[in-house]
């Protein structure tokens, strides 16, 4: 293909690469590294507050943001190097509690205590939800071809719902009296809470999640069993291999490159766990390292936000993908390069 | 709530275009506001709408896009609603306007109770009150024999009566939930203990007797709650009520009526309100106003024509049809007895809710901080040191404190 063809095709996605996603993530970073302030000045102000007949009134020391001669906040911009960083991480916080022995005050402070709640969280879903969409597809490929359509349709169907929709209807199924806490109670004969203490959040958060993620990993591996070479699946049946060996032996690794496949995109997508979070209110008992970011940027009543603590954050969020991701990485480059 | 809330904003939608009845004007100047959701603003907007040419935006979220909308030149709303901690940051970017000069030329029927002012200049118009009071099924009450409660103790008394009864699931409803919900149940009984959140150079002044006594307080009432007390908002805790699960909650003023509403309550007639319970200073509870705000990126002609149709939204006819919907400040309001909860909390002493730039911070801080004492994950001071440090982190970066 000629140069300027292939400039041509490609041309318009590097322009939108560089604009939407490199263009900000240059910015994010930048600001990590900044901290943009408003000057103040101490000003007596009074202030009154209605009551039922008169107001009340006091007069304090606020401090008041500078305007400009157009009315704008002034603010001054500095360079503050790793300072948010060390704010996010609050890393002798951290070293203090940990040579103490104090594992609870390790795991109160934020950072720490939303990593660790990330990492069981990818960790554990990740070979469920493998063996869960490996499950469905073999199910799938199983199933007679009169209903193997209607059986595709259902078993996608919680891919389909809006993450947040779906985290929230498994709240109100679970919140108080709802119709699951409500129905186990009546089994158990016994007072269930599930949203009074934080392990059984997390493991509804789990559920919740590889019922929504298991329906992609059936349909890539239901693509791939398609492609399984039937003459060794044949020759397998006559040299008497069982189910589980020609699934072992023949199928899986077949399906490999698919497996880490999804892995990598697995470990990407609920590494930035958020929504479940929102979804399930459970910011008083785990958070997780993007609720955090969220929960820097969302300005309180006063209209303040932490814009450097929540770009340090992101970036942090980034560094531990890329970090989740170099064993897989390696073995899809010894794949591609070690065989020569 | 959302379906309710969407309703309501479609209903307004529909209303701005229908005849001008109830309006003595008839406004031609294109306007709209950016306000919250709840039922005394679907009430005022309503009557704004009468006017014509008015559009109303609906919006729990409203406080995340004010700042910048009306930052925009020209503004993109010209009238806003604000609570006192709302407006602060449209205060602090000088994006509304004094009034003085529309409020002597059509601010007639307005009490000087109503002018907030704000360095001598009237900035906001203020027309309901809110607040946190005591709400209680005084059928269950009077059956226990109990007098209404009007200290802490006296609540825990009651409230291990009731569990000792086993009338209700959970003797006592709060608003836990963490984030600002949590921050503000603190805030209330901190202000009942006589406390000061924010010190000289913006320091944080709440690691003290007075704020381990309100830590211990809303641990005491865990013990009578719903175990699930960290997800329950005022929403909640309102169908908590209307479903007979609780008999008590300090609950807002602006939730009272619900307690009444047939379609949705089993406890109509049943629920009284009273004066927040008291600290060991002042009732646990913080003042709070709703009122409305203009742009100062507008045209005079605006201006005038946006406040014109404001005081018609805030007249006596809208009260008049709506009295039950908040604690009007409003002339013409009659205060009913859901609003009594809400006088005598005032009349106790209340302290008004300390709303300034800093306290936005320490608010966050500890609606993010005092679940951990809740559960048991560290002790008082510590929980206090931490929401100092936290407090101290991002003030630090807003620039409030060198």
């Amino acid at each position: 293909m000629k140069f300027k063809i292939f400039a041509a095709f490609i041309g318009p996605s590097v322009i939108m690469m560089i604009l939407f996603i490199a263009f900000p993530l240059f910015s994010v970073f930048k600001q990590s590294f900044y901290l943009t302030q408003p000057i103040y000045e101490l000003m007596d102000v009074e202030t009154c507050t209605p009551g039922f007949i008169t107001q009340s009134c006091v007069t304090e020391t606020q401090s008041i943001p500078k305007l400009d001669e157009h009315g704008e906040i002034i603010t001054q911009t500095k360079f503050v190097g790793l300072q948010s960083y060390r704010n996010v991480l609050e890393l002798e916080r951290a070293w203090d509690a940990l040579s103490s022995g104090n594992w609870a005050g390790f795991g109160a402070i934020d950072f720490w205590k939303a990593l660790r709640f990330t990492l069981t969280f990818t960790l554990i879903t990740l070979p469920l939800v493998l063996g869960a969409g490996l499950g469905i597809a073999l199910m799938i490929n199983n199933a007679a071809k009169s209903v193997r359509g209607p059986v595709i349709f259902v078993s996608l169907l919680p891919f389909i719902i809006t993450p947040v929709i779906g985290a929230l209807s498994i709240n109100w199924l679970f919140r108080g009296d709802g119709i699951l806490t409500a129905a186990i109670e009546w089994y158990l004969q016994r007072d269930i809470a599930m949203f009074a203490q934080a392990w059984t959040i997390e493991v509804l958060m789990m559920l919740y999640r590889v019922w929504h993620v298991a329906p992609f990993a059936a349909i890539v591996f239901y693509a791939g069993l398609q492609t399984v070479n039937q003459d060794s699946l044949e020759s397998a049946i006559i040299d008497g291999a069982s189910r589980w060996q020609r699934l072992k032996y023949i199928i899986i690794p077949h399906l490999m490159p698919l497996i880490v496949f999804i892995s990598m995109i697995h470990l990407m997508d609920s590494y930035r766990v958020f929504e479940e979070i929102v979804g399930f209110s459970s910011q008083g008992h785990v958070i997780s390292l993007q609720w955090l970011t969220y929960d820097f940027l969302v300005p309180d009543q006063a209209g303040n936000r932490s814009i450097s603590r929540a770009s340090a954050s992101a970036m942090l969020t980034m560094i531990g993908i890329a970090l989740l991701l170099v064993p897989l990485l390696r073995r899809t480059w010894r794949d591609h390069h070690g065989g020569h | 709530m959302t379906l309710k809330t969407l309703m309501a904003a479609a209903a307004v939608a529909m209303s701005s275009t229908a005849a001008f009845a109830g309006c003595a004007i008839d406004n031609t100047v294109p306007l709209k506001s950016l306000s919250a959701g709840f039922e005394a603003w679907k009430a005022v907007t309503d009557a704004m709408g009468e006017c014509g040419s008015f559009e109303a935006s609906l919006d729990q979220e409203f406080r995340e896009k004010q700042p910048e909308a009306f930052a925009a030149d020209p503004s993109l709303y010209q009238i806003g609603g604000v609570a006192n901690s709302t407006m602060i940051p449209l205060l602090n970017a000088g994006s509304i306007r004094p009034l003085d000069d529309l409020v002597a030329k059509y601010g007639q029927n307005l009490t000087p109770n109503q002018l907030i002012r704000v360095d001598g200049k009237v900035m906001a118009i203020a027309m309901m009150v809110n607040a946190q009071h005591m709400m209680y099924r005084s059928d269950i009450l009077d059956d226990l024999g109990i007098a209404e409660p009007t200290t802490w103790d006296e609540v825990f008394a009651a409230a291990e009566t009731i569990q000792a009864a086993g009338v209700v699931d959970y003797p006592l409803g709060g608003t836990f939930k963490t984030g600002w919900n949590l921050g503000e149940e603190f805030v209330n009984m901190y202000l009942g203990e006589g406390g000061s959140f924010i010190g000289e150079g913006n320091m944080p002044t709440i690691n003290n007797a007075q704020g381990v006594a309100a830590l211990e307080t809303m641990k005491a009432m865990t013990a009578y709650m719903d175990p699930e007390y960290l997800v329950s908002d005022s929403t909640y805790v309102q169908q908590q009520f209307q479903q007979g699960k609780i008999a008590m909650a300090n609950l807002w003023a602006s939730r009272a009526a619900a307690m009444d509403d047939a379609a949705e309550s089993q406890v109509v007639g049943m629920v009284t309100m009273s004066a927040a319970p008291n600290g060991s200073a002042a009732p646990a509870s913080s003042l709070w106003w709703d009122g409305l705000v203009f742009a100062s990126n507008m045209s005079d002609a605006e201006a005038e024509a946006a406040f014109q149709v404001a005081m018609e939204g805030i007249d006596s006819d809208m009260v008049a049809a709506n009295n039950d919907a908040a604690v009007w400040l409003i002339p013409g309001y009659t205060p009913g007895k859901l609003a009594a909860g809400a006088a005598a909390t005032a009349a106790n002493g209340a302290a008004p809710y300390p709303a300034s730039g800093p306290m936005g911070i320490m608010h966050t801080a500890l609606g993010n901080g005092i679940a951990d004492y809740l559960n048991g994950a560290k002790d008082a001071e510590t929980t206090l040191a931490d929401i100092e440090a936290a407090y101290l982190t991002a003030a630090k970066e807003a620039g409030l404190v060198q």
